[in-house]
């Protein structure tokens, strides 16, 4: 398997002088293209903080973060913005749609964005993404029209526009209930399995955190290895 | 580009009344610009086609013979010079130049004329009078003797007068009676009244007679040339240049309405800054309503342009997004008002027909594609304030809320 991302003493900290707090404190990481993985560890201890990191929506105060074999820690604002937008995709613990677009406009938003206009290929692959989660019936409801399940699942679709390497899940079932929550991750491990996406999916369930082929625990601002499923 | 326009748009779209007030804010504001336009410009036009309306626009005249000096260089002397005044200044030349004037562009018509003072008498009583001699079918031609007829006609022969009303009432004579002309030269001639006018300028009315051209050789004992000629300009604007252009080519004197008129010309453009002024006002006005919605705009929508900037919109393309809101109630509310403001205009006659105490508005001069024109750019200005607040929100403070 190849690293598709490698972070390595990763410090991230936080204030000033006394009120310093340092978050991350020399976090090492490796995760290989395919990978299904949990983001284990209790609040505070830098789960998100990492997230944001590798989401390159943060850089870190020192340490080195490379992706696709790129340094991002070096790279300019610009270039993260397009790289994000190429190679990352995002799941929300609160969805975070765009409430004035409907289900479709969502979706093809990394993709329009890029592009600068709504390509035909575009509609047709938002649109498939919308019928593989299950939401042909509801592609022209606005966001706001949807439910909490509904909303992820468009999330998902979004998150998965561009085709990205990875994706990173902050909570992703956290603000929905078992059964929705189980839908998801259903439809997560279906994608990873089929077309090789990486999934990382920070969690507090240890229900999801099963799920996953590997578990990843933050404590103390550094990555410990959990158990690997076969 | 495409992309940018259609998230401005629906965001527009997805809070109609806010914007419909917005827009509406605006072209309120684009309404005064245009009323304010149409007012400053057609009471301009009122006020100078009242006082301009019945002078001529560019008056030619003969140069000023004063005498030479002939003392050699170096020799100081202290030197009175007199004018002469034993001759009346005259065009002698009139011919040769006056069909070079009438073929200039911009000149309307020329009138030739010898002026000169007199007195008309009738029975023991006296009056002083401007005497003007003109061409027979030319006697409209600068002052609108024709329009401005009490009685009568403006028909002129040998021996017929045009006299103003308040001339008349002093003489207590009408249309048909005869009286007596007297010029300065001493010449007099018996003529008729044809005809008797108002102008409603007490100078003319008082004082004015009218003769015809060959009338006036006789009493001004000039058998040839002419005092001045006065022309219309079909743009009167154009006088200062025309008179200019006339000089040089003529070597005459050639005299602008403009300058015997500098008090109304300094009351124009005192009136014109006031009008600027408000416009200015209006479009501050403008600029701040739309630079606060906006801004309220972009602080509602933090955690969707949060959401926009982590999925890979660049900062410039939010700046786009909202700039490009700006435009769109900047151009909306710039043709909604420019369209309000034509419609409500478009009743009112032009300044030249305007009523006494109407309202002179002038729907010519709304300045409706400037007023688009700055307030598109207004808006787009008043944009970029909140417009770079927006491409400053960083995703991470938001996506967690």
């Amino acid at each position: 398997m190849t690293a598709l991302v490698e972070v390595r003493n990763l410090v991230k900290t936080y204030g000033e002088g006394e009120a310093e707090t340092r978050v991350l404190k020399g976090l090492d990481l490796d995760l290989e293209t395919g990978e299904l993985a949990a983001l284990l560890g209790p609040s505070g201890s830098g789960k998100s903080t990492l997230l944001t990191i590798l989401g390159t929506l943060m850089r870190p105060t020192s340490g080195s973060h490379r992706m696709l074999g790129e340094d991002l820690t070096t790279a300019s604002d610009r270039d993260l913005t397009e790289f994000r937008n190429r190679h990352i995709g995002f799941v929300f613990q609160f969805h975070h749609l765009l409430p004035d677009f409907t289900a479709l406009e969502n979706v093809i938003f990394p993709a329009a964005v890029e592009a600068g206009r709504e390509t035909r290929e575009a509609r047709e692959r938002g649109r498939e993404l919308l019928v593989r989660v299950g939401l042909e019936h509801r592609m022209d409801y606005l966001a706001t029209k949807l439910s909490g399940g509904q909303k992820q699942r468009v999330a998902i679709a979004r998150a998965l526009m561009n085709q990205p390497e990875l994706v990173l899940a902050d909570e992703p079932t956290g603000n929905l209930d078992r059964e929705s929550a189980m839908q998801v991750m259903d439809l997560i491990g279906e994608i990873n399995g089929r077309e090789k996406t990486t999934f990382l999916i920070s969690t507090h369930d240890e229900k999801i955190a099963e799920i996953c082929r590997r578990q990843i625990c933050v404590v103390d601002g550094r990555a410990e290895m959990g158990r690997e499923r076969a | 580009m495409l992309y940018g326009l259609k998230i401005a748009f629906r965001y527009l779209t997805a809070n109609k009344t806010q914007t419909g007030l917005l827009i509406a804010g605006v072209a309120v504001g684009v309404f005064v610009f245009i009323f304010m336009s149409a007012l400053i410009g057609g009471l301009a036009v009122f006020l100078v086609q009242r006082t301009v309306g019945d002078i001529a626009h560019v008056t030619i005249e003969a140069p000023s013979r004063d005498p030479v000096s002939l003392m050699p260089e170096g020799v100081e002397a202290l030197v009175v010079e007199q004018r002469a005044t034993n001759q009346r200044q005259q065009l002698r030349t009139a011919d040769a130049f006056l069909p070079l004037i009438d073929a200039m562009p911009g000149v309307a018509v020329t009138s030739q004329q010898i002026v000169g003072n007199g007195f008309l008498v009738r029975g023991v009583v006296t009056a002083p009078v401007s005497v003007t001699g003109v061409e027979t079918d030319k006697v409209s031609a600068i002052a609108n003797i024709e329009k401005a007829l009490k009685s009568g006609s403006t028909d002129l022969s040998n021996s017929t007068v045009i006299l103003g009303s308040k001339l008349a009432d002093d003489l207590g004579v009408g249309v048909g009676q005869v009286v007596r002309l007297q010029s300065d030269q001493g010449v007099e001639r018996a003529v008729v009244i044809s005809g008797i006018f108002e102008l409603g300028v007490e100078a003319l009315d008082a004082r004015s007679a009218i003769v015809s051209l060959a009338t006036a050789r006789t009493l001004f004992n000039l058998p040839q040339g002419i005092s001045r000629v006065e022309i219309k300009l079909a743009d009167l604007n154009q006088a200062p240049a025309m008179a200019e252009r006339i000089a040089a080519e003529t070597g005459l004197k050639a005299t602008p309405w403009t300058e015997g008129n500098a008090q109304l010309l300094d009351g124009l453009r005192a009136q014109a800054s006031s009008g600027n002024l408000i416009k200015a006002f209006a479009l501050i006005t403008i600029i701040i309503g739309v630079a606060s919605a906006l801004l309220l705009s972009t602080y509602r929508r933090r955690p969707e342009i949060g959401i926009m900037r982590a999925m890979g919109a660049s900062r410039g393309f939010v700046i786009f997004v909202f700039v490009l809101q700006g435009a769109l109630i900047g151009v909306f509310g710039g043709l909604i008002g420019a369209g309000l403001g034509y419609a409500s205009l478009l009743p009112f006659p032009v300044p030249e027909l305007a009523p006494p105490g109407g309202l002179p508005v002038d729907v010519r001069q709304g300045a409706y594609g400037l007023a688009i024109a700055l307030t598109a750019i207004g808006a787009v200005l008043a944009s970029i304030l909140p417009a770079r607040a927006a491409a400053r929100v960083d995703p991470v403070s938001v996506i967690g809320q």
